[in-house]
């Protein structure tokens, strides 16, 4: 299962650096997402620098939504779909890549988020072991629902609306987590901060075991 | 006979439509079994089935003693398939999409160079990525896919569309190779005189079924004989790793 995890995680990491859709494109979008909060809020920077957890989990979760739109977008070229099935490899473990390439390229821009609201909002990042925890798990979190969901979705005509549709609602735990674990940190109020990041926890193991369980019948019969 | 494919009353629905409406069909190893009919009478739902990708709605259907849909990750390690499209990731290299398909099934890294040599896929194409080749080249790519796994069941719906006529000349002897080496081919076919040259045996499928079964360009009737196929055996062709790489189902990767 880890060796099939590993394949096709770097099948996906591959492709990635050689289209730089994630550079070219996606990055850019997530920072044109701050950019517009920062426009929008722009006279009251007191208030930009309060909503930052907020604003930065609000944007890590648009930008999960392109992320996992990718993902399954490479499998739709050339029957790129049935080319995974017929390939024989563990669905738990082609779940298990899918994540994990989505994983690397949401963390990557997560830290281009993070330097965005550092120099866009004024944001003061403090307590980074529990900022660390709470994106690692966050992360986890986000694209083993958004892995789900879309595959879900990925076999159907109206992917492209439908995902939002799925997704962001059942992320929407993470989102209230993440922004509470994230502000915690900023206040230095560590102690709160830790509950929410086992909420986190909670909610990103729950979703793996899920899609280990689920991704075959969602990859056969949607 | 060693029967790998066993169809009894196979239904598979495409949506609501069933695209096989009750198939009876065997196949015994080594056979080449050209797969005729017109449009839309279910000749590559037929190949899919025996993939495990399409529906089996009703009726049983056993490949390489494997039920489906039950058991269809076995089946689908242990058979090649060959549609209209060629399921090649356009960024990757040709080179790393044989890769792939290789590490999908285990095979060792030295068969990639191998497969791609045995497809004539020049050596300059290896490192460029499938978006730059041709149609035709796509093609030779996707057969070194193919033929990298040495799959035991080869399913080729259309193969010779695309290719010129060295290529067709050479899908034809690999599936020969595949053959003598115990593999068997279903061959979906419009292309009614190049395939039957390389058929034991025809079939046609009008409406989801099959209507008639016989050896190809003989003149006996139709279902006269369905028994009277063409008696070949498995020869055992293992392979060392690196070396030229041999299409047959004698020593396929999977355990």
């Amino acid at each position: 299962m880890f060796r099939d995890a590993l394949l096709v995680a770097g099948k996906d990491l591959r492709i990635e650096v050689r289209s730089k859709v994630v550079l070219n494109q996606i990055g850019p979008f997530s920072l044109v997402v701050l950019l517009l909060f920062a426009f929008a809020l722009d006279p009251d920077r007191g208030f930009l620098q309060e909503a930052t957890p907020g604003l930065f989990w609000i944007a890590v979760l648009l930008s999960a939504l392109v992320v996992v739109q990718r993902s399954y977008a490479l499998e739709s070229v050339d029957a790129g779909r049935d080319a995974l099935r017929l390939s024989g490899l563990d669905p738990a473990g082609v779940f298990l890549g899918k994540a994990g390439a989505s994983f690397v390229v949401l963390m990557a821009l997560e830290v281009g988020l993070i330097i965005g609201v550092r120099l866009m909002y004024g944001a003061s990042l403090r307590g980074w072991p529990l900022l660390l925890v709470t994106t690692l798990t966050a992360t986890v979190g986000l694209v083993a629902a958004g892995t789900i969901y879309g595959a879900l979705a990925a076999g159907l005509r109206v992917r492209e609306t439908l995902l939002p549709l799925l997704f962001l609602p059942v992320v929407a735990p993470v989102m209230i987590g993440g922004t509470r674990a994230f502000g915690a940190a900023l206040d230095g109020s560590s102690a709160e901060g830790w509950r929410w990041c086992g909420l986190l926890g909670t909610f990103a193991v729950a979703y793996v075991a899920l899609g280990m369980l689920l991704f075959e019948s969602l990859l056969e019969d949607s | 006979m060693d029967s790998v494919i066993t169809l009894r009353g196979a239904v598979s629905v495409l949506g609501r439509f069933p695209a096989l409406a009750g198939v009876d069909l065997d196949v015994d190893r080594s056979e080449v079994l050209l797969v005729s009919g017109p449009n839309g009478a279910g000749k590559s739902t037929l190949l899919r089935l025996c993939a495990g990708l399409a529906n089996l709605a009703q009726g049983e259907a056993t490949i390489l003693g494997f039920p489906l849909p039950r058991r269809r990750r076995e089946v689908r390690r242990r058979v090649g398939y060959l549609g209209h499209a060629n399921g090649l990731y356009p960024e990757l290299t040709v080179a790393e999409n044989v890769r792939f398909w290789s590490r999908s099934v285990g095979a060792p890294t030295g068969d990639v160079a191998a497969a791609l040599d045995r497809v004539e896929v020049a050596s300059r194409l290896h490192d460029l990525a499938v978006a730059h080749l041709s149609a035709g080249q796509r093609r030779r790519a996707a057969l070194a896919c193919l033929v990298v796994r040495r799959p035991e069941i080869w399913l080729l719906d259309e193969p010779h569309t695309g290719l010129d006529a060295a290529a067709r000349d050479l899908l034809d002897a690999l599936v020969r190779e595949a053959v003598a080496g115990g593999a068997t081919a279903l061959v979906a076919s419009h292309e009614h005189e190049r395939s039957s040259s390389l058929a034991t045996r025809e079939v046609q499928l009008v409406g989801g079924v099959v209507t008639w079964s016989r050896k190809p360009n003989s003149d006996e009737r139709p279902n006269e004989h369905p028994d009277e196929r063409p008696n070949t055996h498995p020869v055992d062709t293992g392979q060392a790793d690196g070396a030229p790489i041999a299409v047959g189902g004698g020593a396929p990767h999977v355990p």
